[in-house]
């Protein structure tokens, strides 16, 4: 039976007890989990733009500061069996499902230790042993492909679920609806999930999409849902029930994540769309990492124990970069590799 | 040990920018993130923010400044527990700009030779590797295909239409591989909308043979997804033209993932439908394709013409682990001939057919106009003309050589297509003969190919517009000096 859209209370401050109902009480353990792999984020793109910045890292790049309670709430509920798929802002998933920061980075500054061995770029990563299907630059193409990845799931009954990332931008396209369509008629296994950061480039949402993106599913008796996407227990409490509604065999489910880039939509826009105002409400007032401290602080969570999780993830960060500059560039033979799969006679 | 902040660049063309502001000043703390300063460009302000926790202990650029350059040092920011005296060493701090180390690809790209990045590789320069084909072409080279005793299957035959024949291919390899399955507009109740996969459903059931929404976009990507994911799709387009919906996905997505990951991810696929004009159907259904796909490294485009090609290449563009664009005839599905019943007959792909022997003039011609060029060469034979017809069967990776060995006996070309003649495939076939055939030429290469319009509906001026028997037999003519 279809559930209908609903929306969290999301104008609300985040508190986890009226947030969701059968929610479990956030322990210490995963306070610290999610702090731990939210800041790997936050470092690496900060990094990340340095380098860009130094002119080791070229064309484009989409960073992901701010929006690192989505994914990490997500993975964090997730069976090892099942896919991802995303758009060009997707440095924050690879680090999420496990992949290497080394190769991510690597792959950032083009060079041969990088994930696609420097041939892909910040947009052009993927990793068969994390089920990470990329890493897509065309705004809405991940969307039939999460579907698509469904579907394998289901032809084969793994009993895994695709979870099909995109942004609010995205959202709008026929390709996107055409997904929706096909998924929810074959009640394929896959989770949308909107991030919703409020522009797409340079275009607020309230000027690009009509209506709210969560009940976009509506008309296909897809449910969908409106959540606080800067609290990372509000995306794993959503995350979670969704995933159990759609490995019962329901089909898909939308989520719309309500987050906030801080960043421009890539290094090379200056954000002049938006005031300092509104970026400083989320970054002051609102910010995933401050939200989660502010928990680990009434935990009662050691200073100490923060401060060792800090100085671990700038080490792993620093190292990332550092590899990521020595990483030699490519062999010139790479030119003409990997066009096509080679079948033997 | 003081860390430099430095000039950061807005883009990778920004050389130089104004130092705008100075939001902080010396000896306030900075954590990841704060804003430190403002810089501009004659395009655009932005922000810099701190990457390392610190104190910020000297200003080196005051606020103003015009002209400065990327990766100046502009500040420079002290650790916990140091003070100003530490600035003293500043030469030696450590900047993670590491300005020793040049940016990437300052050196412009020269094309490297193919590595030999295996034994096998480089043990095989006889071009065993059809995949390699083209990089080697790219290199100067043309390679002789791997022969192909294809007489060993016509021993036993029998007599099937090319529908008949494409669907016996998709039933074999599905019956052969769980993975594989059908996809499309009325494939499976409807039993296809040219009655191509009909009896598939019966057979293999609604979840191998899947009825889609009319949403050529959605569902072609929706195909490479379930390739990445491990599945074999074979993607039903009612007609190509309708692919054109779909073509993001076929070039983004299938054809150049395989390269942009690095060769980690690749996408085993086949998208197939009628292509190229069929009667009097109006100009948005009639348009080939072929030099479209050709155009496009990371995917193979395969064209048959007889019941026995759609069967053989067909069977082998399924099991193909890459992209691979199956371009049928509709006029063509009717037409009967010979196919070989052994289920173990495929056509490698990459490899043309001489379908008649000849001495005088070479016609090089795929699909439909395979048939029409054969209709030509018995014309042309009633003249004393010789002519020998190539079935290119795959268009890419095309097989040059037997191209070329066919203009070294006959020293004069033509080709014939269904598409329009700007960037065709013939306008491919005769810059392949310049580059590597010139000296064998007696004639230039002569083209013919759909006149360059929107393919008319009037029954006249369609064929009018669709190459014909005897404009074959006139360009032929022509190149043997017998116009």
């Amino acid at each position: 039976m279809p559930v209908a859209a609903k929306k969290s209370d999301s104008k609300k401050k985040p508190d986890l007890k009226t947030v969701s109902n059968s929610a479990p009480v956030p322990d210490a353990e995963e306070m610290t989990r999610f702090y731990r792999e939210m800041l790997l984020i936050r470092r690496f793109e900060e990094k990340a733009g340095q380098l860009y910045g130094m002119g080791l890292i070229g064309g484009f790049c989409h960073l992901y500061i701010g929006q690192e309670a989505v994914v990490t709430g997500i993975q964090s509920v997730q069976e090892p069996q099942d896919s991802i798929v995303t758009a060009y802002r997707d440095h924050g998933h690879m680090l999420a499902c496990g992949m290497d920061p080394k190769g991510v980075m690597a792959e950032l500054t083009g060079r041969r230790g990088g994930y696609s061995r420097g041939k892909g770029g910040s947009m052009h990563m993927f990793s068969r042993e994390k089920n990470f299907y990329g890493g897509h630059g065309i705004v809405g193409a991940q969307v039939p492909i999460g579907t698509g990845l469904a579907f394998a799931h289901k032809y084969k009954g793994d009993n895994g679920v695709a979870m099909a990332y995109m942004g609010d931008g995205a959202a709008n396209q026929g390709q996107v609806a055409e997904s929706y369509n096909m998924a929810a008629l074959w009640k394929l296994p896959v989770l949308y999930v909107i991030e919703n950061n409020r522009y797409g480039m340079g275009t607020s949402a309230d000027r690009h999409a009509a209506g709210a993106l969560y009940r976009r599913g509506e008309g296909y008796g897809i449910p969908g849902e409106q959540v606080d996407g800067m609290d990372v227990f509000s995306v794993r409490n959503a995350a979670r029930q969704a995933l159990d509604y759609i490995r019962g065999g329901n089909g898909p489910y939308i989520l719309e994540m309500m987050t906030y880039r801080y960043r421009g939509h890539s290094m090379s826009d200056p954000a002049k769309y938006r005031s300092k105002d509104e970026v400083s409400k989320y970054k002051d007032g609102h910010d995933p990492l401050l939200i989660l401290r502010r928990m680990m602080d009434e935990q009662g969570i050691a200073e100490d124990d923060i401060k060792a999780i800090d100085r671990e993830i700038k080490d792993i960060v620093n190292e990332s970069a550092a590899f990521a500059q020595e990483s030699p560039e490519p062999d010139p033979a790479e030119l003409w590799t990997d066009v096509l799969v080679k079948v033997e006679e | 040990m003081p860390v430099e902040i430095l000039m950061p660049a807005l883009s990778p063309t920004m050389t130089e920018g104004t130092l705008a502001k100075w939001v902080k000043s010396v000896g306030d703390k900075v954590e990841p993130g704060d804003v430190i300063a403002e810089i501009e460009t004659d395009k655009a302000t932005m922000e810099v923010e701190a990457v390392d926790e610190g104190t910020i202990g000297k200003i080196l650029i005051e606020e103003g400044a015009e002209g400065v350059a990327v990766n100046t040092p502009i500040a420079v920011l002290l650790e916990e527990g140091e003070d100003e005296s530490a600035i003293g060493n500043s030469s030696s701090a450590s900047s993670s700009s590491s300005s020793g180390v040049s940016a990437p690809a300052d050196e412009p790209a020269a094309p490297a030779p193919l590595a030999a990045s295996s034994e096998s590789e480089a043990t095989q320069p006889q071009g065993k590797i059809v995949e390699d084909r083209d990089i080697l072409y790219a290199q100067g080279q043309v390679i002789e295909p791997v022969p192909f005793d294809e007489a060993l299957f016509l021993k036993n035959t029998q007599d099937q239409t090319v529908r008949e024949a494409l669907r016996d291919a998709m039933a074999e390899e599905m019956r052969r591989d769980e993975t594989v399955f059908v996809m499309g507009e009325e494939v499976a109740e409807y039993q296809g909308a040219y009655k191509v996969t009909q009896g598939l459903l019966q057979e293999f059931g609604d979840k191998r043979v899947i009825d889609t929404p009319i949403t050529e976009h959605g569902f072609a990507g929706l195909g490479v997804g379930a390739a990445f994911n491990g599945l074999r799709p074979v993607i039903e387009f009612m007609t190509m033209n309708f692919a054109m919906q779909a073509i993001d996905q076929i070039i983004n997505s299938a054809a150049k993932t395989l390269y942009m990951a690095g060769g980690q991810m690749g996408c085993p696929i086949v998208f197939r439908g009628p292509n190229g004009a069929a009667a009097r159907v109006g100009a948005q259904h009639s348009q080939d394709y072929a030099s479209w796909y050709a155009h496009v490294p990371g995917l193979k485009v395969v064209a048959p013409w007889s019941a026995a090609d759609a069967k053989g290449l067909l069977k082998a563009a399924i099991r193909d682990p890459n992209p691979v664009m199956f371009l049928e005839n509709e006029i063509l599905y009717g037409q009967n001939f010979a196919v070989p019943t052994d289920e173990d007959f495929t056509i490698p792909l990459g490899r043309a057919k001489i379908e008649r022997e000849g001495k005088d003039v070479t016609i090089v011609a795929y699909s439909i106009m395979v048939g029409k060029s054969l209709e030509a060469a018995k014309k042309l034979a009633e003249e004393g003309i010789e002519a020998e017809v190539i079935n290119l069967r795959t268009i890419r990776p095309l097989d040059r050589w037997t191209v070329l060995e066919s203009l070294k006996k006959t020293n004069r070309i033509i080709s014939v297509e269904e598409g329009w003649p700007f960037a065709g495939i013939g306008a491919e076939i005769a810059a392949l003969c310049m580059e590597h055939g010139f000296d064998y030429l007696d004639a230039p290469v002569r083209r013919v190919c759909a006149a360059d319009v929107p393919l008319p509906y009037a029954a006249n001026l369609e064929q009018l517009a669709l190459p014909q028997i005897d404009e074959i037999v006139h360009a032929a003519k022509d190149v043997c000096y017998k116009g």
